[in-house]
């Protein structure tokens, strides 16, 4: 056993700390643990500095106006796609599509490619592990009356995707897209990318990806995982809300027809009819999140100069601490065990509600969340329907406000007894 | 580290929430109505006997919910027992005032007593996203009493 964190070669958390205006204030008189950046991660003065001074210095509409501030506008939101295009290890940036967030973006492919590309009598397979934006689209593509099947990817009971479930949903090779979440928002499990993209290939089926979680913890490299599609938001990734990511390759793109018409998605206009303009402006229909670009190019230049791996390595060891110290408190049980877990532990403690357990937690300035997090299914799926709490890491968590977590569930158990 | 939370969680609470009271189907019942917190997963149904001249005979409820909205059906069901439709409802309005902001000051006319054993729920209005879990049961007996059969406390 080693005294003491081992901290990674320049990853100094106290200084990430400092560029998080909102960590230094207390919560009725405690210093504030957030431990919510599941839901959404709070912001570096990085970001925040970033998306006032385009306001102040930069702002006008893009790609419109031949004028200087137009012109300067363009360049940083089509520079943020650059950014977002390297980020992802994209192979070219018009494969980057900016939309509102995670939800839209899986919307627009439910939209253009379930309905544009996608024939009767394919199917499309899920998991039971997905968030309600990973699983409502689809819903709504299957009872369209287009004759598009939705199929049901088993978990195990460690929580982890059940690969030969997955097998036996893709044998009769009429499955046209594997949407699988690449880390879950509740279990915490870190789905194996590249394999689930092996088989949907060989099963002749595109692949999605839902990195909401995934992309705010680790490296991806869409080309390394050999995935067709792959979503994540800005306001997970430490940046603003009001903007998401879709990721898809340049030829799927061209084929699928736009999600939302109006201004910019266009080349030709006339009274009778419109022609679409080459992605990804087809898939930008009116005025774009610019500010949120701007911010959203900020937040991945932050990251990036801490270093993914660094990240990684960081929320692993609070991963092992934390896994060491909530496993030693009586009467409290983890939701899923699997191998490859990111930062993410969702729990019931014996005799206290999540509801009640979360209102006891942010008396002592904790936050964390309580109910079924987006995943109503997956929390049947455990005979958890009155919820569980949730606590979630980001990179400015701290094995100290870990600690303080577990003291503060042990005396929460003495309290409702 | 949780002391000043005894006003909200008070011992009738616990008690309330760990045993409920009532807490069972009426075979027999006359009204009967769902409450759902989607958000949270709070579910309970609740059951009435009504006697031939419009007392509520009988309350009981069956759910699964946190300490507060356990606590709240069970107070809730031992209250109304006794009561006509009409107080039952009075008693609800009262109630969601309490809640709400902590005080009703019209309380001291009628019902004061029941009122005053619903008065250990009083500390959810310090807490503007528990309050919900406390008026669902309360929500739910309107519904039962309405015949609307669904109550959503959102």
């Amino acid at each position: 056993m080693m005294d003491g964190p081992i901290l990674a070669v320049g990853f100094d958390v106290e200084r990430i700390r400092q560029d998080f205006p909102i960590l230094s204030q207390t919560v009725r008189g405690k210093p504030l643990v957030f431990l919510d950046s599941g839901a959404s991660a709070q912001k570096p003065r990085q970001v925040i500095e970033a998306m006032v001074r385009c306001m102040e210095t930069a702002y006008a509409n893009v790609h419109r106006g031949a004028y200087h501030l137009s012109e300067q506008a363009t360049e940083a939101y089509e520079e943020a796609r650059r950014a977002t295009a390297r980020f992802l290890n994209a192979a070219d940036p018009r494969e980057i599509v900016f939309t509102r967030n995670s939800t839209e973006a899986i919307n627009l492919v439910a939209h253009s490619f379930g309905r544009g590309v996608l024939q009767p009598g394919q199917a499309v397979v899920i998991s039971e592990m997905e968030h309600h934006a990973n699983l409502v689209p689809w819903q709504m593509l299957r009872d369209d009356g287009r004759g598009i099947e939705l199929r049901v990817c088993r978990v195990t009971d460690a929580g982890e995707l059940d690969l030969e479930d997955l097998a036996a949903k893709l044998a009769d090779g009429r499955v046209g897209l594997v949407a699988i979440t690449h880390m879950s928002n509740v279990l915490g499990t870190v789905t194996p990318a590249e394999r689930i993209a092996a088989m949907a290939h060989a099963a002749g089926a595109k692949v999605l990806f839902d990195g909401s979680q995934a992309a705010v913890h680790r490296r991806v490299d869409v080309q390394a995982i050999d995935a067709d599609f792959y979503v994540f938001t800005g306001h997970k990734l430490y940046g603003p809300t009001g903007i998401g990511v879709l990721w898809a390759r340049l030829e799927l793109l061209e084929r699928m027809p736009p999600f939302l018409g109006g201004g910019d998605m266009i080349s030709m206009v006339t009274l009778e009819r419109s022609e679409w303009a080459p992605p990804p402006a087809k898939f930008e229909a009116g005025t774009p999140p610019i500010i949120e670009a701007v911010g959203l190019h900020a937040a991945i230049d932050y990251v990036t100069a801490i270093g993914m791996p660094e990240i990684e390595a960081h929320e692993r060891r609070l991963v092992d601490h934390a896994m060491r110290r909530l496993s030693d408190i009586d009467g409290l049980s983890l939701l899923g065990r699997a191998q490859d877990r990111g930062g993410v532990f969702s729990f019931t403690l014996d005799n206290a509600h999540p509801h009640d357990l979360s209102t006891l937690l942010d008396r002592a300035g904790i936050a964390v969340r309580a109910g079924r997090h987006c995943a109503e299914p997956l929390h049947t799926r455990f005979g958890l329907e009155g919820g569980t709490c949730r606590a979630s890491f980001g990179l400015y968590t701290t094995e100290q406000e870990v600690d303080y977590l577990a003291d503060a569930l042990t005396k929460a158990r003495e309290f409702f007894g | 580290m949780f002391d000043d939370l005894r006003d909200l969680y008070q011992e009738v609470i616990l008690d309330h929430g760990r045993k409920p009271r009532n807490f069972r189907r009426l075979e027999d019942a006359d009204r009967s109505a769902r409450g759902d917190n989607p958000m949270c997963g709070d579910r309970m149904e609740l059951f009435l006997k009504l006697s031939p001249d419009g007392h509520i005979a009988d309350a009981a409820f069956q759910g699964r919910g946190c300490a507060i909205s356990m606590a709240s059906a069970s107070l809730m069901t031992e209250t109304v027992k006794g009561k006509t439709a009409a107080e039952a409802e009075e008693l609800g309005a009262k109630f969601r005032e309490l809640a709400m902001t902590g005080t009703c000051p019209d309380c001291g006319a009628s019902l004061a007593e029941e009122m005053e054993r619903l008065q250990p729920l009083s500390g959810v209005h310090e807490f503007p996203s528990r309050v919900k879990c406390a008026t669902l049961a309360w929500h739910t007996l309107h519904a039962a009493l309405e015949g609307t059969k669904e109550a959503s406390s959102e």
